[in-house]
């Protein structure tokens, strides 16, 4: 029980330090059959995430099956240069690179969006906000003190804190635009969207075999159930 | 011919092998109760998903590896490249949780028409052997995922056995067979799951379903039909087990069936309850979880456990919670089997249990609070006192006169008396005499008028 409040205290101690947000989760719209949003947001992932971060196990061969894009359009749209096609998607930095310049080394992605949720992930990637104390210049909402860079900074451009008194210190309410990025906010928001989507399908790619299948099984054992109810009440007719 | 040559067969093996009269003693002439409820599915059911659980699980460990370093991968690989690999390991996952719905029912169903009473005592006991060996079951597999929760979930349980006094921490370093839970642990746990725990499940639900049927199965009026005989010695009030109740249990797996489905098919994770989020992550014994919960069907216990400030004296409150069962038949003093004509001591006494069993199992999936300890503490007093108080009130009962004979298989509610019952059969009549009621109910019939013309018709 000691060691317990222990962990709750030290627990709070380490929150204390990072600025509190009572911003709930942003809710997103995924729908993992709309595939050029699939598509859209694994060229976001290649271009913006996989020069850390690693999809362990998502084949770029199984990507094409699923989203059903030609071998060469993947070659020439996903693919890094020496990868080949039944390759993961995998980053080419080292780990112990990784944990030398970061501190950690970055996640693998395949199962992110089971372990976090997908809100989460959005609320995330949508949560970086410019915070000149911390040595990457960047800070989340989401995951106070995080280890990674704003890396979309550019598409989405810089943020500042909103703060509110509360409880005696301060918490971050909402995140405001300072400067303007390449992309709208509501552009940034439906790219963020598509990278989330196509996380949420590399979590379980077989969920598209698994929707489809559903339909049919649950058909036919409906079916099985009607006809079993049937000869249960034929047999049972003379039962008083 | 083919009848004769099939009798001639039978024959040759009767010779040998007691295949009919096992047929009849079991089957063909095992008179059951004839007004089963639905509560009376759940054994069948759990039968089903024991099946269902042998069967994917030797799938599942034709490409599961147990190694601490591949473990976690090669979950990721049934659940990708093995073809139908992601449908055996949602059966098998699914079917766990399944498992545990179905037995806490037929648990229920026994505390509720007193099954566990004189002359089933043994049918009771065996049954509790195996609920036990299911949480070992259940506890062991979950280690093999080895995502974080698979880990952290393991390394708190098996560390509860070192609240023991003087051997305590050897024990729980023996049942590691290292200092933390590692790769040796998963070796084993992987050894347990597959063969040892499972073939002692075989072998009790062999002698829980022998001692049933040495006695016959009780029913919800709680009357032993074989005091009532007809001039063949056949219970009046029994029907043979098959075909009436294999038909019935079969219409029953459908139904369960399409459910399992629904779950399988559209929400797996079953919002984290079934697949828990935190196991995505791979273990990583560097990084302890925020918030570590056991899956749902130990909550009610890890509660209990929680519940005493004292580490020692929660290990043995949650022992102590698991082991009372043990000694049902022999607390409940009172002589009639069916709640439906016990007194209300009993029945008030049950609902309080119950109640405090799903509150102690919602508690136990949620992180600590002041308020939260404070009714852990309550419920888990309930469940206590329920128990331990049994030989005081189910003595004090004022029951209600036993019919000879079998009655319905639910009580239809006209028949029900009490003043509860009145505002159900009042509510019931206000709903039906409302407009949205007559009119959907309208448009149904018209519908099944519809399905019937058209697809039943016959071609003519």
């Amino acid at each position: 029980m000691k060691a317990l409040l222990g962990l709750v205290i030290f627990a709070l101690s380490v929150c204390a330090q990072a600025a509190v947000s009572i911003k709930p989760l942003d809710k997103v719209d995924v729908d993992v059959f709309d595939f050029q949003s699939v598509q859209r947001g694994a060229g976001y992932f290649v271009n913006y995430c996989m020069g850390c971060h690693s999809i362990k196990h998502l084949r770029y061969s199984r990507l094409g099956q699923d989203l059903r894009l030609k071998e060469e359009d993947i070659q020439k749209g996903l693919m890094v240069a020496g990868a080949k096609i039944q390759d993961s998607l995998l980053t080419a930095m080292e780990k112990e690179d990784a944990e030398k310049w970061f501190g950690v080394p970055p996640p693998d992605l395949s199962l992110i969006a089971r372990s976090r949720g997908a809100d989460w992930l959005y609320s995330y990637l949508k949560g970086f906000y410019a915070d000149p104390s911390r040595a990457i210049g960047a800070n989340n909402i989401v995951y106070a003190d995080v280890a990674m860079p704003n890396v979309f900074w550019e598409l989405q451009g810089l943020q500042k804190p909103v703060f509110k008194k509360q409880d005696g210190g301060e918490v971050i309410e909402r995140l405001q635009l300072v400067e303007r990025g390449k992309l709208s906010p509501e552009e940034f928001d439906r790219a963020m969207t598509d990278l989330v989507t196509f996380l949420v399908y590399a979590a379980e790619p077989t969920q598209y075999q698994r929707l489809r299948v559903g339909k049919y099984v649950l058909f036919g054992l409906i079916v099985l159930a009607v006809l079993f109810y049937r000869l249960k009440k034929a047999y049972w007719q003379d039962i008083a | 011919m083919a009848a004769e040559k099939a009798k001639a067969l039978l024959n040759w093996i009767d010779e040998r092998f007691p295949l009919s009269s096992f047929w009849n003693e079991h089957l063909a002439k095992y008179y059951a109760p004839k007004n089963f409820n639905f509560l009376y599915f759940f054994g069948s059911l759990a039968l089903l998903v024991l099946v269902n659980q042998i069967v994917t699980g030797i799938f599942l460990a034709m490409n599961y590896k147990p190694d601490a370093t591949l473990a976690f991968d090669s979950v990721e690989y049934i659940m990708r490249d093995v073809p139908w690999g992601w449908l055996i390991r949602y059966l098998h996952s699914t079917g766990a949780s399944a498992f545990f719905i179905v037995i806490y029912l037929h648990m229920f169903r026994a505390l509720f028409y007193g099954s566990f009473k004189k002359p089933r005592e043994l049918v009771w006991l065996f049954g509790m052997v195996i609920f036990i060996l299911l949480m070992a079951e259940a506890f062991m597999g979950y280690l093999l995922p080895w995502g974080q929760m698979s880990y952290w979930g393991a390394q708190v349980i098996i560390s509860l056995f070192g609240a023991i006094p003087v051997f305590g921490e050897d024990l729980a370093v023996w049942i590691r067979g290292d200092y933390v839970v590692a790769d040796a642990t998963l070796n084993r746990f992987f050894a347990l799951h597959v063969a040892a725990i499972p073939l002692a499940i075989l072998a009790l639900v062999l002698l829980h379903l022998t001692a049933l049927h040495t006695v016959g199965s009780n029913n919800p009026d709680g009357i032993e039909i074989k005091k009532n005989k007809d001039e063949n010695g056949i219970p009046k009030d029994g029907i043979p087990f098959h075909p009436y109740y294999t038909v019935k249990d079969l219409f029953g797996m459908a139904v369960f069936v399409v459910v399992f489905a629904l779950i399988l098919f559209y929400m797996p994770e079953l919002g984290g309850y079934f697949l828990e989020h935190p196991n995505f992550e791979p273990a990583d014994p560097m990084k302890t979880p925020e918030h570590i919960a056991p899956v749902w069907y130990f909550t009610p216990f890890y509660s209990i456990l929680r519940a005493v400030p004292d580490k020692l004296g929660g290990v043995m409150a949650m022992g102590g919670a698991i082991l009372l069962l043990f000694f049902l038949p022999w607390l409940d003093r009172c002589e009639v089997k069916s709640i439906r004509y016990r007194g209300d001591l009993f029945k008030i006494a049950l609902a309080l249990f119950i109640v405090s069993f799903i509150g102690l199992g919602v508690l136990g999936t949620l992180p600590v609070t002041t308020t939260r300890t404070i009714l852990a503490r309550t419920f888990s007093l309930i469940y206590f006192g329920f128990f331990l108080l049994m030989p005081g009130y189910s003595r004090m009962e004022k029951t209600r006169p036993v019919p000879e004979r079998l009655t319905e298989a639910l009580i239809p509610l006209e028949k029900r008396d009490g003043r509860h019952w009145q505002w159900v059969r009042d509510s019931v009549a206000w709903v039906t005499a409302t407009h949205v009621y007559q009119h959907g109910r309208a448009q149904i019939l018209v519908l099944i008028e519809k399905i019937k013309t058209t697809c039943c018709k016959s071609p003519s």
